[in-house]
């Protein structure tokens, strides 16, 4: 799971007000090449949650981001670009588990795809 | 139709480790479920800019569907309720993100008022960035397909299921996470027009508009059904496509608009009443009936003389 659907996704359980962003616990992190796209960068940039990437890319060991909203100046610098499409797109999280910052409730994360199953009592 | 699978088991047990295989090892399948994602991704009418989306497969299965995303660049989120589908999937390589979800999944809960239980549906009373039925955050996704899967939801697989419950949950949640003026496109198979009356209901309830396109309506075999739905209010963007008609072989071959609207004139002049249909043609003519005259003659009867008012042509006022 890249951290794009990470900063997608939040908790949906039975009473939780809210359940994003969901916590990550990493056990394994692999990367992947994917070709680089300023155009859809630029265009995801405006609805990424920036903090949540930012801990995200941290807890899967990866520091490159600054901590605060960059500016929307920024985002024409390639080496900004670089940085944000690695953590968005190249970072994996392969086995794990995503925690709600509620119950903490586990949503375990094995071969890359979290299991959002919710049992009826969840419901 | 002899076998539905909606019918034999739920969908995360029917399409166990077997069937999610045999599925994706079929070639037929495999060329069916591109060209039905081929159409409903045309469907989308993402603006042409060659800026890569992010869009959501539901009941994405093994990322067949997904494949087509992934060719014309954009980026993708698939879920779907099956583990051994998703598998699969992995192993093909499919280059969008995977979620195991299931797109009906709400909370509910059981108020209990006099001897009744009510079901009251506590989602839609919770404001603020977050859904229950798919779990994303809003506005963020910019269009979303989802090839024969929808139907899924009418089947009441367990005690808690409530097909009208899990639609609105379904839908409702769509429409959040989807940005203003994002479409959808869901190829489904409806059991009957009972269902599909229900589904696109739900659809307009939870404030989409648009409709359905019926391609190929008079082919029972390729006939295929497509829900379009637009987020936000009513513009131009909510219009129906076209509906691709008749003749498979010249549609998928050249998909130019004006080959669209020729079959729609075609089949708009077969809507004509009988009576216009024939005036328009010119009438038949001297000749023929002269031919006409000279039949009868031969087979004896009697027959009016040819005179040059034979065939004439009325007066207006007539």
């Amino acid at each position: 799971m890249r951290l794009l659907t990470h900063n997608m996704l939040s908790s949906n359980i039975k009473g939780v007000t809210n359940g994003f962003p969901l916590l990550i616990e990493v056990e394994k992190v692999i990367e992947k090449p994917v070709d680089f796209n300023p155009d859809f960068l630029k265009n995801m940039f405006l609805k990424v949650d920036w903090k949540a990437l930012v801990d995200a890319s941290r807890s899967l060991g990866y520091a490159e981001l600054p901590e605060d909203t960059p500016e929307s100046s920024v985002i024409d610098s390639d080496d900004f670009l670089r940085k944000f499409h690695h953590a968005l797109l190249e970072l994996h999280l392969e086995e794990g588990a995503l925690v709600c910052p509620e119950t903490e409730r586990k949503f375990p994360v094995s071969k890359g795809i979290p299991n959002m199953l919710l049992h009826e009592d969840e419901v | 139709m002899s076998s539905r699978p909606e019918l034999k088991a739920p969908p995360e047990i029917f399409y166990d480790d077997v069937e999610a295989r045999k599925y994706t090892s079929s070639s037929r399948i495999i060329e069916i479920q591109a060209k039905l994602s081929e159409r409903a991704l045309e469907l989308l009418a993402l603006p042409d800019d060659g800026v890569p989306r992010l869009l959501l497969d539901i009941g994405c299965g093994s990322g067949l569907s997904g494949e087509t995303l992934s060719e014309n660049g954009h980026q993708w989120i698939g879920l779907d309720i099956s583990p051994s589908m998703l598998d699969i999937a992995l192993e093909r390589e499919a280059e969008g993100d995977l979620l195991l979800k299931d797109m009906g999944q709400i909370a509910y809960c059981y108020v209990q008022i006099g001897d009744e239980m009510c079901v009251i549906v506590v989602w839609a009373k919770i404001e603020g960035d977050r859904m229950q039925g798919l779990g994303l955050r809003s506005g963020v996704i910019d269009g979303a397909i989802s090839i024969s899967a929808v139907q899924w939801l009418c089947n009441a697989d367990k005690s808690s299921h409530e097909p009208r419950l899990r639609l609105k949950a379904f839908f409702g949640s769509l429409y959040r996470c989807l940005a203003r003026g994002a479409r959808a496109v869901f190829q489904v198979y409806p059991e009957s027009l009972a269902q599909r009356e229900l589904i696109l209901s739900s659809a307009m309830r939870a404030g989409f508009a648009g409709g359905v396109v019926v391609d190929y309506p008079h082919s029972s075999k390729s006939r295929k059904e497509y829900l379009v739905l637009t987020c936000g209010p009513p513009s131009i963007n909510t219009e129906l496509p076209k509906a691709k008609l008749e003749d498979e072989e010249s549609c998928s071959d050249d998909e130019s608009s004006g080959d669209e609207e020729n079959q729609t004139v075609c089949i708009s002049d077969r809507h004509r009443p009988r009576k216009k249909q024939k005036t328009t043609k010119k009438g038949k003519g001297r000749e023929w009936v002269l031919k006409k005259k000279e039949q009868m003659r031969r087979k004896g009867n009697a027959v009016p003389l040819d005179t040059k008012y034979t065939a004439r042509k009325r007066k207006a006022r007539f």
